[in-house]
């Protein structure tokens, strides 16, 4: 690259030509950014929920495993549940897994544009169904759980 | 024609995980998680629960509530590191770990389902 | 004497910088007065030197787009009385290499936006004699909120993923792209879902979202990306079951 030296105001100056497109000046991304703003760590807490998400799929798979063992091993298990810092992290996992689910079915109505006699159907309407199958859902399990 | 990544069909794994974890988690970990430990609610009888389990509903149920989730977990998790922790050049580590552990997941599952007497 | 407000402004000069600093100015707080006006007293009055990019001071042409207090903002519809009582911190947008003061450079995402190919494709252009592509009101709504955009690149400032991998398309070209596949005269669908389907394309996007919260013509790219998204697993479940049949 050439440089040439110019005189500005009585002083020497070293300058470069700049090249095209400029490289102009770049700010590092902080590995802290979700940090910065309120809506980027909602963002990342929703994208945690899946960590909550994979340790009740472990659970029950554990609890299959327990069922397969047999009655003594079930009853085990149940003891293991009842530990206080499982039942914690239960508890932060039902939250976590919540605002998945809320987040989840809030954002459902963005990816799909459904179009009904030439007007997109609101997002309300999209939403609306997703919280009655969750509702359905919900008592459909509680009750075939709950009725033994 | 051009080379089409395998995206799609993570997606779609990661969609429909989505939706059961959403469905489903939250009233299974609450009964089984806290309403059952902390005894808010009668915890059912093991023969009841393994009623449920083994026959064909209940296993396909399991198979789906296990499997589904756990590609919903690899395909947020590996973009949670890619970007949270900024590790995009570990990419072939991060893919392995989160795919590698959601299929090995799946086989326990399948093990385990096929497995209930 | 009246009213006054501190303006804090990043100033960067390449050929005497490293790093670029902030310079404070207090300018009159007036009722109708935007942060682009502040900056224009600024200009005329105290320092000249200073560098902004702005034109149509109306929220039309999209060239003063700025972080504003840390938001993106279009300048130009942005009141000085909503930060009162100050200070108004003004800095380049985000995630694009700043030139000079508050000037950043985006040949980037220029040239991302041709890659997308937002222009209507036909197959076989028809003639001028035979008239124009006429489209019905409704055909029109399918795609009208995303031909909004004025690239005033207040999303890619807001988009976390640009910002890490300089590599991914962005919120406007996306939302850009679905504008042409979505408008029924445009006959180029598979032509761009074999560009945007690729990594750095639409899967790149985890929708954070916050491109459609700043959005000042409320395009919603957010929302464009995802159904590109549903589009193409739907084109590629097709291409599975139909290995033999053309693209749609």
């Amino acid at each position: 690259m050439d440089q040439i030296s110019i005189n500005a105001v009585g002083r020497k100056e070293l300058t470069t030509y700049t090249e095209y497109p400029p490289k102009g000046y770049r700010v590092r991304i902080s590995t802290y950014w979700w940090l910065g703003r309120w809506a980027y760590l909602k963002f990342i807490l929703r994208e945690l929920s899946s960590v909550l998400v994979a340790w009740f799929v472990i659970e029950t798979l554990l609890q299959v495993n327990a069922l397969i063992a047999g009655p003594g091993a079930y009853q085990d298990f149940q003891g293991f549940l009842r530990n206080p810092v499982v039942i914690a992290l239960n508890i932060i996992s039902f939250f976590f897994i919540l605002f998945h689910a809320i987040t989840w079915f809030n954002l459902a109505p963005k990816a799909m544009a459904i179009r009904l006699g030439g007007k997109r159907v609101p997002a309300i309407l999209i939403a609306l169904p997703n919280y009655a199958a969750w509702l359905l859902a919900s008592v459909i399990v509680g009750w075939l759980v709950l009725r033994g | 024609m051009t080379k089409r990544s395998n995206e799609p069909l993570l997606w779609l794994l990661f969609s429909v995980g989505g939706v059961v974890a959403a469905l489903l988690i939250p009233v299974h970990l609450f009964l089984f998680g806290i309403a059952f430990p902390l005894g808010w609610l009668n915890a059912p009888s093991y023969d009841a629960l393994l009623a449920l389990a083994r026959g064909p509903a209940g296993r396909v149920y399991l198979l789906v509530f296990c499997i589904l989730p756990l590609f919903h977990w690899a395909h947020r998790f590996r973009y949670t590191l890619y970007d949270g922790l900024q590790i995009k050049h570990l990419n072939e580590l991060v893919n392995t770990f989160c795919y590698g552990g959601a299929i090995v997941g799946a086989i326990v599952a399948t093990y385990l389902v096929v497995r209930i007497p | 004497m009246a009213e006054q407000i501190a303006l804090e402004v990043t100033r960067f000069s390449p050929e005497r910088d490293k790093v670029p600093s902030i310079q404070a100015f207090d300018v009159p707080l007036r009722k109708e007065w935007v942060v682009l006006d502040a900056l224009n007293y600024v200009k005329d009055r105290v320092d000249g030197s200073l560098s902004f990019r702005w034109s149509c001071r109306m929220g039309v042409c999209g060239s003063c787009g700025m972080m504003v207090n840390g938001e993106p903002k279009l300048t130009c519809a942005t009141f000085l009385t909503d930060y009162a009582p100050g200070p108004v911190r003004v800095e380049p947008l985000k995630n694009f290499p700043v030139m000079r003061d508050l000037i950043v450079e985006i040949t980037d995402f220029l040239g991302k936006l041709s890659k997308v190919k937002p222009w209507i494709i036909r197959a076989k252009k028809k003639p001028l004699s035979e008239g124009e592509y006429l489209q019905t009101p409704d055909e029109l709504d399918t795609y009208r909120q995303f031909s909004m955009c004025i690239n005033c690149l207040l999303c890619y400032a807001a988009c976390p993923v640009y910002g890490l991998d300089p590599l991914f398309a962005g919120p406007a070209a996306l939302a850009l792209a679905q504008r042409y596949n979505m408008d029924s005269r445009d006959e180029g669908k598979s032509e761009r879902l074999d560009i945007l389907s690729q990594h750095d394309g639409i899967w790149g996007c985890t929708f954070v979202g916050e491109c459609t919260e700043v959005c000042p013509k409320h395009v919603d790219p957010a929302g464009a990306i995802q159904q590109y998204k549903l589009t193409a697993t739907q084109e590629w479940i097709r291409s599975l079951l139909m290995p033999w049949g053309g693209k749609s």
